[in-house]
């Protein structure tokens, strides 16, 4: 398979294996560029890519602008924060002016869940979610996996469980759809109140019990408390959701086997994992951020090959 | 579809042996040289070559590196097949280095444009030479030459040169085919 089998990349559930396997090998030969002195490739030189945050971002924004630029787009930069959204312009209304300024491609973040697909059906450019609500996270999910695969070998078959806010994350439910249709088996982890109701009916193996989590598990991939979206309390204290779900040195080296610890930032140390796990030869966390960049290229040249002159 | 044979296995043998001894002549002991086969089917040439120069003719330390074009391509969005990357192997730096650039066929030159643009990203190299061995003379869209050529042959636009190699192909040969 040379091309992928989707215009946009709005979440991972519209995505077949044969696209996520391609979206990796293109990823391996980008990784090889950005590791160059000069990390810049021509490819994208007559697309203009429109970067629309209504919702704050700081890696996910940069890492997107940066592989933008390493590909090199033309990029304009949009904040909510600082539009006329705050003036009450409607979503559709803001993104056809700044299609008017023939934009070929969008990325956006967006709070309410669906808003990738809702514009996707509006708008005549490639849309790329990066991140809607608490629905999906698709380019995360990719070098989430991505770099399960570059450092245990393959994610067909390895058990990866996901530790934390299940019920507020984008990342957990993208994860989910990314692991299993590349044939892992995926458990969710966390306080009961923080995991979605019939989240089994997804084929998910749910724990409330940390330690036997990780005596399960290959992987562990760390949530971040999202305590932004928490409206009410959802545990007691922060020091008891750290005294049960979060990782320190003392609990892995009681478990017999080396396992691979992931965070998709930003990190809260000491509360989901401790500084020195977090900083371990366990943690993979500073790869998964090189390889956001790569994965981003990947998947912005490959929907960029089917924008047709 | 016809075809029809411009070389067979022996003459590709001569070739290659000729394109071997032309580039010690100019390159001596190889000590500032590196060879860089462009993908996808350039390096069969270039593993080839590199081969002959270390086994019949002993030169030894011969640098020999992969260079992928996919991205520096100007037809991105242009050609109907999506354009497929391939892997860029290059361990050596390539500042003040002589490279000679190694492809099968010669067409349009916008693959040596497009290399030419690629390894400035690995450094300056002092000076670059172009060895293919098909030369189609006539269709050039660039101004662009080979320094050592195999094979210089006059093909019509529609008709199209396939250079086949042992190790990916089954047999060494150039057909004429006509599409």
């Amino acid at each position: 398979m040379s091309e992928l089998s989707v215009n946009h990349l709005l979440g991972i559930k519209y995505l077949k294996e044969e696209d996520i396997q391609l979206i990796f090998e293109t990823a391996d030969h980008f990784k090889e560029v950005i590791n160059r002195p000069i990390k810049k490739v021509p490819s994208l030189r007559d697309i203009t890519i429109a970067n629309l945050f209504f919702e704050n971002s700081t890696r996910t924004k940069l890492s997107f602008e940066l592989a933008e630029k390493r590909l090199s787009a033309d990029v304009i930069n949009f904040s909510s924060s600082q539009s006329s959204v705050k003036k009450g312009e409607t979503l559709i209304d803001t993104v056809n002016n700044i299609l008017s300024m023939k934009v070929d491609m969008v990325v956006m973040r967006h709070p309410n869940p669906g808003a990738g697909v809702f514009l996707s059906k509006h708008v005549k450019a490639s849309i790329i979610n990066a991140g809607d609500g608490a629905h999906e996270h698709p380019t995360q999910a990719l070098l989430d996996s991505y770099s399960i695969r570059e450092k245990l070998g393959t994610v067909k078959g390895k058990k990866v469980v996901i530790v934390g806010d299940i019920l507020h994350s984008r990342v957990a439910l993208s994860n989910i759809f990314a692991l299993q249709l590349q044939g892992a088996q995926v458990m969710v982890c966390g306080p009961k109140t923080l995991i979605p109701k019939y989240i089994d009916k997804l084929g998910v193996k749910v724990e409330t019990n940390l330690r036997k989590a990780l005596n399960w598990c290959d992987v562990a991939n760390m949530l971040r408390v999202q305590n932004e979206r928490m409206d009410i309390s959802y545990f007691p204290s922060t020091r008891e959701y750290t005294q049960q779900f979060g990782v320190n040195r003392e609990l892995l080296d009681s478990l017999n086997k080396d396992i691979t610890i992931m965070h998709p930032g930003p990190i809260n140390r000491g509360v989901e994992i401790t500084s020195d796990v977090a900083d371990s030869k366990q943690a993979i966390i500073l790869n998964q951020v090189e390889n956001g960049v790569a994965i981003r290229m990947s998947v912005i040249y490959l929907l960029a090959s089917k924008i047709k002159q | 579809m016809s075809q029809k044979v411009l070389l067979n296995a022996k003459e590709v043998n001569i070739i290659l042996h000729r394109l071997a001894c032309q580039l010690i002549e100019k390159h001596n002991d190889f000590s500032n040289t590196v060879l860089i086969g462009l993908q996808p089917r350039g390096i069969f040439l270039a593993d080839r070559l590199a081969q002959i120069l270390t086994e019949d003719y002993k030169v030894k330390n011969i640098k020999l590196g992969h260079l992928d074009i996919t991205f520096f391509r100007d037809d991105f969005r242009r050609s109907d097949k999506p354009l497929e990357a391939n892997a860029t192997k290059i361990n050596f730096l390539v500042e003040d280095k002589n490279i000679v650039f190694i492809d099968d066929v010669l067409y349009t030159g916008r693959s040596i444009r497009a290399a030419l643009t690629a390894i400035q990203s690995f450094g300056r190299p002092n000076e670059i030479e172009l060895l293919t061995l098909i030369d189609r003379r006539f269709s050039r869209h660039l101004p662009i030459q080979p320094d050592y050529r195999g094979r210089q042959v006059d093909v019509i636009n529609k008709e199209k040169v396939k250079v086949n190699w042992k190790e990916h192909d089954n047999e060494d040969s150039v057909y004429l085919i006509e599409k």
